[in-house]
């Protein structure tokens, strides 16, 4: 034993230990990540408990979603009855019981010694709405415009009402909102020549004109939509909810119903993936707490693209300065060193600075040369998408150019030395030879800045992303792309749902969600680039012998 | 032929003008990349810079006065357009100070008709004034109309009367020879607190009621006389709200309680001169929790009340020495605690109180300052010489800002004692916002200590096995594996740190603790029952899947640790960790604590410190290690004696490189802690560290303000910060790696 230590292999075996710990800290997170995230999409079973708690019998139905451990010692202190339990614990169950607006809190905790009976009930019905979240209970019976159908209309009824308040969506969308965007623009010509001093009566008549034939179309198309809206509440659907009472809900607030305990597992597996897809596509309900994450989506990939356009081109010619052109001295290794450790400074540093130079000095100075007619409203003057693009290419302009650079330093000079010798300009060799070779490792940069851009949230939060956009940076709208305007971040969605939101249990499995989808993207571009990369090291290799 | 060869010669030319082209094309797109990256350095410096700036005074014009009556009282409006000056002979005079009125006479008004007995005025920022004449008093305010004719503001002199044209007779047998007053907002009640030519002090408060019949105002009288003074007074003073009077008399302080009429109380007699000196001038200073009192040997010492253990009392917090013998007057600032001193021999001096700072001192005039009068925007003020009155502009952005107060304890008003604080805004409109750096910076410290203190060890273990011991096989799969972890958003780590981890810990704390002591016990006794497998067995395994196998050992006493939480709780603390700790213990225990801090940050610094210490390790040139070996010695010695010895300066690198991350780390620690600014080193408690103070106040700070400028100074420190650590490490890296190339 004496010997065993003295030989070290103790310390080894520690040493070993610590690479466990940082594999089963890396892998069990991200399948936590994944668990967490996938599970969020499953139809979990909705459970009927029959409890009684201090002498008194009451049903609840919901779905189980966290269990834990309690001393019954502490139970018994606390004055919980616990008569006839010996056991020391006592599991006890957090249950998301729904029905918000005829329960304080839509979270509970059951203990399992007040549990009689705990079934899973065939019928037992999930009905996601537009507010007040999910609603629990049994169909009792279905009324199409107030007269009683079979319940197996039912179906049929919502998909109905989902497909009108569609239809009524996209007018709000598309045609009323290009009224509002024209109403607006007109306003903001008409205040520019009024500060050229240009504004004569006919021009204002003629805006007089054209904004009362604008209201007139608004009108229109607002009676239509009210009409559409009408049309959709027609129907209803009453509710035994768990008090047993019977609860009438308009289907117009019906988004979708399923019956988690009559699902057979094939259906399951298509609603989970079902239930991906509507996460992916739709816009979030409830204050983020509820629905889908398109716009985040939207946002973090317009953003992250406009950032790849900008940095791509600056990264390279600064890459190809330094490998290529600069002289091999003193002054080029530091300022080599101060580019990689620009790399390091804290992201929010480059938030400060965005804010600070971008959002305030030159979207000012933009403001007050090109749009002095939206003052003091500010157009570039405040946080939009193409300041977040900006800082986050200096941010990620390192990347971009020690990738290129290592890339070019990989191509064997033979090939370099090949070239000028017979007869090709500098500027032809790396043109034919030199940046062709580099394009994976330049792509291999780009896909780094692009995941590192993509899940970078402080310096966001000063320059650009806020909780909830109510456009997106693309629009039927010319000029189609809105560089001014504010986006959402799946990143800092995260955060504003997980620690901003005013109901943090009830948002926690989306924020999970959402956490699965940024670190799938993230890991797989990473991925993607460490393979292109080791891939290029050994075609290098290979050349070099 | 010929042709032929004219078309290679232009072709070349263009190849050669292209080639030109590219060169400086490249280079010049080169250096303005690098241009930009140092923009960084310069525009946060460019922005820090003005709150260091010096106070710099201009005169901007002189008015001579054609009268021979002295002033009583000088003012200005909010842009400097037009001034006022209050005469003795009970005028008030309207002078142009821009446009085409300049250094005019614009407008002059006689409040009184008859001879006046005193004189007084309120609160500088309220911009009242008071004449007494015999029993009566009139109250007026010099203010100003500003409309907006054709999109340019026109500034017109408008003299109001809060109390009434006629004034108010206070109904006193003798003159009233010195008072101070107050009128409360919306003109609903006013307090004057006056001396008569007999001696007597008395307070008296008006309060206003609407008559329900006429709707006319009707202001009733309740008249107190004060004991506890008697003989001349030198000053009097009540605050705005009329909740205190100060009375200064024989070089003492005397405070009184007139919050209520009905029970006004003598609260405290102190002696404020300063030694052999006798108090010239008092004044309150902005938001009236301290008094200044400006002595002839030329110092001027700020008291205010103080709460320890001699109870509330007034206390000599700091003086400022002018080193002047004629000085006459001090006068705040209208919001902000800077005041300013006159002198006999012309010269002004600019103070910040709680800064300590003495920002300016320079003689202005030739003459003696008789008066003096700083603008509400504090960027202009008015002073009366001998037989005119000057304009001048001022520059003093930000004099509560210096170097060393950022960095020193400060004594703010209301604190105890001198404190670190970090407090820059509240509901409360008088607040001073209190920008001590030291809270956050060592909020930075701490959070970045408990990161490295959990990811160094870890980090540099996992690292020398992976370099050393590792198949190469294995590494190739383990390397990428940790090092993945280093593209995680931090925002994914600071939200399962806040909302996962730090529940989790509150409830399994004892699990973990625990599982720190086992965990090393557990692997050395599976090491020793491995070692103890018959050679036979072993050799038929596979080498260096130490690893691997340690995995299943450390989920199982992972498992086995949180199993037994409930008991543990139950058993060390009473069933409740929290109510344990804060109960029996008496430590203080937030949920989002700097162990989980610690943890998440550290998750985000292991694989940048893994895969740099690994790089190092593994790039020790082979043959040493192996020369080594052949000399007998043992595994383990030639990694310590050796490779580590030779790789060291790698591994610092590494750690450099971590704690440059560790220090910059925003989102981590804005949702893994509580944000607040205390100073503790306790493990249970959080911190507010100097990104995540940028990230929470930026967003709200007034561009341009102090505490705009202040957040740009910690995002500057920041840069500076981790760019030096940055260097050093990479510097030694490249030293290193050429060391590496020569062996």
């Amino acid at each position: 034993m004496k010997n065993w230590f003295k030989s070290g292999s103790p310390w080894i075996w520690m040493t070993a230990g610590a690479v466990s710990i940082s594999l089963i800290s890396v892998i069990g997170l991200l399948a936590m990540i994944a668990w967490r995230g996938l599970s969020f999409f499953w139809p979990a079973e909705v459970y009927e408990f029959d409890i009684k708690q201090n002498g008194q019998s009451t049903v609840v139905i919901g779905e189980i979603y966290d269990k834990e451990q309690v001393a019954a010692e502490r139970l018994r202190n606390a004055g919980i009855d616990l008569a006839g339990y010996d056991a020391e614990f006592v599991d006890r169950y957090l249950v998301k019981t729904g029905n918000r607006e005829f329960v304080e809190l839509d979270f509970r905790w059951i203990l399992d010694t007040d549990i009689q009976q705990k079934t899973t009930k065939s019928g037992i019905a999930v009905i996601e709405r537009t507010k007040n979240g999910n609603f629990y209970g049994y169909v009792h019976s279905v009324y199409q415009d107030g007269v009683k159908v079979d319940n197996s209309k039912l179906e049929e009824l919502i998909e109905r009402s989902s497909d009108i308040a569609e239809e009524a969506l996209d007018l709000q969308n598309s045609e009323i909102a290009a009224i509002n965007y024209d109403l607006e623009r007109d306003r903001l010509k008409q205040r520019a020549l009024e500060l050229k001093g240009e504004l004569t009566q006919e021009i204002k008549d003629e805006f007089k004109a054209k904004k009362l034939r604008l209201e007139e179309d608004y009108q229109v198309l607002e009676k239509s939509l009210f009409a559409l809206r009408q049309k959709a509440d027609r129907d209803e659907v009453v509710i035994k909810d768990m008090r047993g009472e019977l609860v009438r809900i308009r289907i117009a607030q019906v988004l979708d119903i399923h019956f988690p305990n009559d699902m057979s597992l094939l259906d399951k597996v298509g609603r989970f993936f079902v239930q991906m897809g509507k996460f992916v596509s739709d816009d979030p309900r409830e204050a983020n707490t509820e629905g889908g994450v398109f716009p985040a989506i939207f946002g973090t990939v317009f953003m992250v693209l406009l950032m790849a356009v900008i940095v791509t081109p600056f990264g390279v010619v600064a890459a190809i300065y330094l490998h290529e052109y600069a002289a091999k001295n003193a002054v080029t290794k530091i300022i080599r060193i101060a580019v990689i450790n620009l790399a390091g400074v804290p992201s929010i540093v480059y938030g400060v600075f965005g804010l600070g130079f971008f959002v305030y000095m030159l979207g000012g100075s933009l403001d007050a040369l090109f749009y002095p007619e939206a003052l003091p409203n500010p157009t570039f003057g405040t946080p939009g998408v193409i300041w977040s693009a900006l800082t986050l290419a200096i941010l990620t302009l390192p990347v971009v150019i020690v990738s290129t650079e290592e890339g070019m330093s990989r191509i064997p000079s033979s090939l370099r030395q090949g070239s000028l010798a017979l007869g090709a300009t500098k500027a032809e060799t790396l043109w034919r030879i030199i940046i062709p070779m580099a394009s994976p490792a330049i792509m291999t940069g780009l896909i780094l800045a692009v995941a590192r851009a993509a899940g970078e949230v402080a310096p966001l939060m000063l320059v650009g992303v806020v909780k909830m956009a109510p456009t997106l940076p693309l629009d039927g709208n010319f000029p189609f792309i809105h560089l001014d305007r504010k986006f959402m971040h799946l990143g800092f969605h995260i955060y504003d749902v997980g620690f901003q939101s005013p109901n943090v249990e009830a948002a926690r499995p989306l924020v999970y969600a959402t956490a699965f989808l940024l670190v799938t993207v993230i890991v797989s571009l990473n991925i993607t680039a460490i393979g292109i990369r080791n891939h290029l090291r050994e075609k290098y290799k290979s050349l070099e012998h | 032929m010929n042709h032929s060869l004219t078309q290679t010669s232009s072709q070349n030319f263009s190849r050669k003008v292209k080639d030109q082209v590219a060169k400086y094309g490249v280079t010049a797109g080169g250096i303005m990349v690098l241009i930009a990256l140092l923009l960084i350095f310069f525009y946060l410096l460019y922005v820090v810079q003005p709150i260091f700036d010096d106070v710099s005074v201009t005169h901007d014009q002189e008015i001579r006065l054609k009268d021979t009556h002295s002033s009583l009282a000088l003012g200005t409006d909010d842009h400097v357009e037009i001034g006022y000056r209050v005469v003795s002979n009970a005028n008030v005079e309207f002078y142009g100070l821009e446009g085409k009125h300049k250094g005019e006479l614009i407008e002059q008004h006689q409040v009184v008709s008859e001879p006046i007995t005193a004189f007084s005025a309120s609160m500088a920022y309220l911009q009242e004034f008071a004449f007494a004449t015999g029993s009566q008093v009139t109250v007026f305010k010099p203010g100003f109309k500003v409309s907006f004719a054709t999109n340019k503001r026109v500034v017109l002199p408008n003299l109001t009367y809060p109390l009434g044209e006629e004034g108010i007779d206070l109904e006193v047998d003798s003159n009233i020879t010195k008072f101070a007053f107050s009128v409360l907002p919306e003109n609903e009640g006013a307090g004057f607190l006056y001396q008569l030519e007999s001696g007597d002090l008395e307070y008296a408060f008006m309060s206003a009621e609407v008559n329900f019949m006429t709707d006319e105002i009707e202001w009733s009288i309740e008249k107190v006389s004060l004991p506890f003074v008697n003989g001349k007074v030198k000053n009097i003073k009540v605050t705005a709200d009329l909740s205190r009077a100060f009375v200064v008399q024989d070089n003492t302080l005397i405070t009184l309680n007139i919050r209520d009429i009905e029970d006004v109380t003598l609260l405290s007699k102190t002696k404020v001169s300063e030694p052999k000196a006798n108090v010239v001038d008092v004044t309150l200073l902005a938001g009236a929790n301290s008094i200044l009192f400006a002595n002839d040997n030329g110092v001027v010492s700020q008291w205010f009340e103080v709460n320890d253990e001699e109870g509330r009392h007034f206390k000599r917090i700091r003086a400022f020495e002018s080193n002047e013998i004629g000085l006459n007057g001090v006068y705040p600032e209208f919001y902000r605690r800077s005041f300013f001193t006159t002198a006999n021999d012309g010269s002004l001096g600019v103070y910040h109180t709680t800064s300590g700072a003495k920002l300016f001192h320079e003689s202005i005039a030739d003459s003696k300052i008789d008066l003096f009068s700083i603008s509400p925007r504090a960027n202009a003020f008015l002073t009366q010489n001998t037989h005119s009155i000057n304009l001048y502009k001022i520059s003093n952005e930000h004099p509560e800002v210096t170097w060393s107060g950022l960095w020193n304890e400060i004594w703010y008003e209301g604190y105890s004692e001198p404190d670190y604080v970090w407090q820059s805004t509240s509901a409360s409109d008088d607040f001073e916002g209190k920008f001590s750096l030291v809270p956050i910076t060592f909020g930075t410290i701490k959070a970045a200590f408990y990161a490295m203190l959990f990811s160094v060890p870890i980090a540099l273990a996992a690292a020398v096995y992976t370099a050393y011991f590792m198949p190469s096989k294995i590494r190739k799969v383990v390397k990428p594996t940790v090092e993945i972890m280093e593209a995680l958003p931090t925002v994914i780590l600071g939200f399962l740190a806040g909302l996962w981890l730090a529940p989790l810990i509150e409830l399994h704390l004892a699990s973990i603790v625990l599982l720190v002591t086992i965990l090393p016990v557990a692997v050395i006794l599976f090491a020793f029952m491995w070692h103890n497998l018959p050679k036979k067995i072993l050799n038929s395994l596979p080498q260096g899947m130490d690893s691997l196998l340690l995995i299943p050992v450390i989920l199982l006493f992972g498992w086995l640790c949180f199993g037994m939480s409930p008991w543990l709780n139950d058993v060390l603390f009473d069933g409740d960790v929290r109510l344990f700790i804060t109960d029996e213990l008496g430590i203080s225990f937030d949920q989002r604590n700097s162990l989980v801090v610690g943890i998440a940050m550290g998750f985000a610094v292991i694989p940048t410190i893994f895969s740099i210490a690994e790089d190092a390790v593994f790039s020790v040139p082979k043959h040493l290690s192996q020369g080594s070996l052949a000399l007998g010695a043992s595994q383990w010695q030639t990694l310590v004696r050796v490779v580590l010895l030779t790789a060291s300066p790698g591994i610092f690198s590494a750690v450099m490189m971590g704690l440059g991350r560790a220090v910059g780390e925003t989102m981590i620690v804005l949702m893994a802690t509580g944000n607040t600014p205390i100073m503790d080193w306790s493990v249970f408690q959080g911190m507010r560290t100097l990104s995540a103070n940028i990230a929470v106040e930026m967003p709200e700070s007034e561009v341009g303000s102090t505490h705009y400028r202040i957040l740009f100074l910690a995002a500057f420190v920041l840069f500076v910060f981790t760019f030096v650590f940055n260097t050093i490490a990479e510097f030694v890296r490249q030293r290193l790696r050429e060391k590496y190339s020569s062996l």
